[in-house]
């Protein structure tokens, strides 16, 4: 993986680009589309000499797939040369959606999950009023929530009224 | 060990026993849920909560410094010292009495967290602001369910309001006055819990009464637990079947 990584600027601490590029390399184990760099899970990435020390954030506190997320980091690392790995996870700040880029987002809709319609600061998630959820797949706005809790603890079940199919929708948190 | 550090242990691994106890109590709608989208919901929830604990037991590791990690406080100890308020061990019931449940904890669980939220001890800050976000989805849960139900069908009510009534006498020991939980309010690291009923309750009535289902007495007469650390016969069942691998097989790795 060559490519120039765009983070979004709250998530960046690390200087090198090539150990972000390594860690990039990991895909989220439920949406293999995006990596765990696009969710804004990694947080710091520390060199001394041959040993890393990867600093995680948890999406949700109960989410299942952290485990595998700092195996998978770990061996991203070793595969690249590295000899000791070390992943810690940080609580604070929490992490929250407002994290993933806009780019990762379209990379949401176009696998078929809706992305969080709106920043955390917006009023309306504090009043429990969600704005409109487009339809991933026809875009129309005549969307309606089935549960709040879906597929994953970061997804709730929604449906279109127009193009009838249901999709998961990525919480705001 | 000083008396703030245990008094610190204590309060996280009552923080840490309310998770867990609760989360494996929700986990048992999971394959029985009345419908798919309500099983799914109940065990995402408790899947938030056993995670909480996962945070909170490790950090009382660290705070007990005895070498001690998260299984070890879920799978190891026995009912006597769990701390876990009563209501977190009552029964599932059907699913009203559980909604009313939810209530009560996401309730209770939300004003705790937003003190904790200026807590002095770095860890409880950091987890309370990745918890309250999640309980605020539960809050939502519950009371969309507390309106559905209430103002639904005849029976739907009626069945909401037995579940209401039937918790009510194990919500006071929610805000139980733990004793050690004194040094830590006045180190700023705590709040004074006892000190968040009324406003629980303000909240809790307001949801209820607008969802045209009745508030249980505020004189009833309420049990207690948490202050002494007894619990009700529910506790030892839940701890049987939750240990019940560990115990069958010590030291299990996988």
């Amino acid at each position: 993986m060559g490519e120039l990584i765009h983070l979004n600027p709250l998530v960046w601490t690390g200087k090198d680009p090539g150990l972000w590029a390594i860690a990039n390399e990991v895909v989220d184990p439920e949406i293999p589309v995006l990596t765990v760099v696009d969710m804004g899970i990694v947080r710091d990435i520390r060199q001394d000499g041959n040993n890393i020390e990867v600093s995680i954030t948890p999406t949700y506190t109960g989410c299942p797939a952290m485990d595998m997320i700092g195996d998978e980091i770990r061996n991203a690392f070793l595969r690249n040369g590295f000899a000791e790995v070390k992943i810690k996870t940080v609580l604070s700040p929490a992490w929250t959606t407002d994290w993933i880029s806009d780019e990762a987002k379209e990379k949401l809709r176009k696998y078929g999950i809706a992305p969080p319609a709106h920043t955390t600061a917006d009023k309306n998630v504090l009043l429990g009023k969600d704005k409109k959820v487009k339809c991933p797949r026809c875009g129309s706005e005549h969307t309606e929530m089935i549960s709040n809790f879906g597929s994953t603890a970061c997804k709730a079940l929604w449906k279109c009224t127009d193009c009838k199919e249901p999709f998961d929708y990525f919480k705001c948190i | 060990m000083s008396t703030n550090k245990d008094a610190l242990l204590k309060f996280v691994l009552r923080l840490g026993d309310n998770n867990l106890i609760l989360g494996h109590r929700l986990s048992e709608w999971c394959s029985f849920g009345p419908f798919l989208e309500e099983d799914i919901a109940m065990s995402n929830i408790a899947l938030d909560y056993i995670g909480q604990a996962r945070v909170l037991y490790t950090y009382a590791g660290e705070v007990e410094g005895k070498g001690h990690a998260e299984d070890y406080f879920a799978y190891e100890r026995k009912e006597h010292s769990f701390t876990n308020a009563l209501l977190t061990e009552m029964p599932n019931g059907d699913f009203a009495q559980s909604i009313a449940r939810q209530l009560y904890y996401s309730a209770f669980a939300n004003l705790v967290l937003t003190a904790l939220l200026d807590s002095k001890d770095e860890t409880l800050k950091g987890y309370a602001g990745k918890a309250i976000k999640e309980t605020n989805y539960h809050m939502r849960h519950a009371l969309d369910w507390l309106h559905r139900l209430g103002e639904g069908t005849e029976e739907s009510h009626r069945r909401m309001q037995e579940g209401l009534n039937a918790l009510w006498m194990y919500t006071k020991d929610l805000f139980a006055d733990v004793e050690s939980d004194k040094a830590l309010a006045a180190a700023g690291i705590a709040p004074d819990v006892p000190a968040l009923y009324n406003q629980w309750f303000e909240t809790i009535s307001k949801a209820i009464r607008e969802a045209t289902l009745q508030v249980p007495d505020a004189k009833a007469w309420q049990m207690e637990g948490s202050r002494t650390n007894r619990h009700t016969e529910n506790l030892g069942y839940i701890i049987a079947e939750m240990q019940y691998v560990t115990r069958a097989y010590p030291g299990l790795q996988w």
